[in-house]
């Protein structure tokens, strides 16, 4: 059983790995340069990708958390808590890849312009949510206390949304999805294929860093059990 | 009918525990009015100026001394497993959750009623016609940051050092009323009427709403644990 579901895992993180590989590749190579902001703009191929899996993440770590209070069952904890650790992973790593992108395009390498602010209060939320589980000794209770935060923390992404909208924005425009042009008419072929393919790298890329991540969970639960079976 | 009544013996208890003890709302009174101090050295508060620094200001004082409330919500609770015998009676989780809301809720006001004219006073703004105003504003972020804060208070019970926990996991979920609340009163400071402003409280009562009704729902999980 846990040697198929490791192969399984393998085959997974190879598949990830040759198309990060072949996304590098297509989006620093075939794609053409943008045409007003040159050779800087191949980080939305990153850029987009990571804000969308953190969102993802977030949705999963909501999604567990319900589970968890209605079923009570460790495993949708586990995914909860696994979810939480990449959404604060991703979202770090878009508002840096963001920061080295706005400091030439914009001159500065941080504004509070409402989608950054966005994005960081997202990170200040989640970093809270895996403080408090780390905070708390009782495994059972920082689960439910987690599983009250995950579920808490997602109502409040509109609202914080709306709120920081109506406060400021000065953002890009999303480039792709307008409501005036269909994505193929205003932007370069080949850079909605590199979009396409980074994505689907990223997509794979996260489900094999989440399947180790539930892994390192289910072992430290297994620990936990064999310590109690010892009576140490 | 139980549920209200419930909430209602709760919340008497809370009261004559306060009243007898006189903990809270007295170290929330006087940090509150320490921060006014603190203000009036940290910030050039120019009469000129003040009007468009209140807001944030009074904000500021209102979040430190709610979350010295918040901190304490529970504290009777902890002692002596009282939380474990209030489980055991046939309490609703729902009904715990709407008295500890609203005792916070209560001490709050107390505090921003003394502390929002003392701001007038002591850094001489002349609008005292607008306080009405103000203080409605106050009021629905207030509830607001009364409800979330009770959740958040409910589940750092029991983590290590709780009270630094608290603020870190209420203040990004709160950032919505802080936005909404600042914004508005900026408004009637500087025109008088809210204004196209009213959206902010639209959405000030679409959180307090949201958020009390979560919290009704899944109180009884929070507590039980």
């Amino acid at each position: 059983m846990i040697r198929q579901s490791r192969k399984r895992k393998g085959i997974l993180g190879a598949l990830a790995l040759v198309t990060v590989l072949f996304s590098l590749y297509w989006s620093l190579v075939v794609a053409p340069p943008d045409a007003y902001q040159g050779e800087v703009q191949r980080i939305m191929y990153l850029h987009l990708p990571s804000i969308l899996i953190a969102y993802l993440s977030y949705f999963l770590v909501f999604i567990g958390s319900g589970l968890y209070l209605w079923k009570r069952e460790k495993r949708d904890d586990l995914l909860a808590h696994a979810a939480a650790e990449l959404g604060v992973l991703f979202t770090a790593l878009t508002i840096i890849e963001g920061s080295v992108w706005g400091r030439p395009t914009w001159g500065v390498w941080w504004t509070w312009d409402a989608r950054l602010t966005l994005t960081a209060i997202l990170l200040l939320i989640y970093v809270g949510y895996l403080m408090l589980r780390s905070l708390i000794e009782d495994e059972n209770r920082a689960a439910m206390a987690a599983a009250v935060l995950g579920i808490i923390g997602f109502l409040d992404i509109p609202l914080i949304h709306m709120s920081v909208y109506w406060w400021r924005t000065l953002h890009q425009p999303p480039s792709i999805l307008r409501p005036d042009k269909l994505p193929w008419e205003n932007v370069h072929p080949s850079m909605l294929t590199a979009l396409t393919i980074s994505f689907v790298a990223f997509l794979l890329l996260y489900f094999y860093l989440l399947s180790l991540r539930y892994r390192v969970g289910e072992m430290h639960q297994e620990v936990i059990a064999r310590r109690l079976e010892r009576g140490a | 009918m139980t549920l209200l009544r419930q909430t209602g013996l709760m919340l008497w208890k809370d009261t004559l525990l306060e009243l007898r003890r006189r903990e809270s709302l007295l170290t929330m009174f006087f940090f509150g009015t320490l921060l006014l101090f603190v203000f009036n050295f940290a910030f050039d508060l120019a009469p000129d100026k003040i009007a468009g620094m209140a807001p944030g200001l009074l904000w500021l004082a209102f979040l430190f001394t709610g979350t010295l409330g918040l901190a304490q919500l529970f504290q009777a609770e902890r002692e002596n497993h009282n939380l474990d015998a209030l489980l055991l009676s046939p309490l609703d989780g729902g009904a715990l959750f709407l008295a500890k809301a609203a005792f916070n809720l209560i001490l709050m006001v107390l505090v921003e009623i003394v502390v929002i004219p003392l701001f007038w006073i002591l850094f001489n703004l002349p609008a005292w016609n607008l306080l009405p105003q103000i203080f409605l504003v106050t009021l629905l972020g207030t509830v607001g940051f009364c409800v979330l804060g009770t959740l958040m208070s409910a589940i750092t019970l029991r983590a290590r050092a709780r009270e630094l926990l608290l603020p870190l996991v209420l203040f990004p979920l709160m950032i919505p009323v802080i936005l909404a609340t600042i914004r508005c009163m900026a408004e009637v400071l500087r025109t008088g009427q809210f204004g196209d402003q009213v959206a902010w409280l639209r959405l000030l009562l679409g959180f307090d709403v949201i958020f009390l009704t979560a919290g009704m729902l899944i109180f009884d999980w929070v507590i039980e644990s």
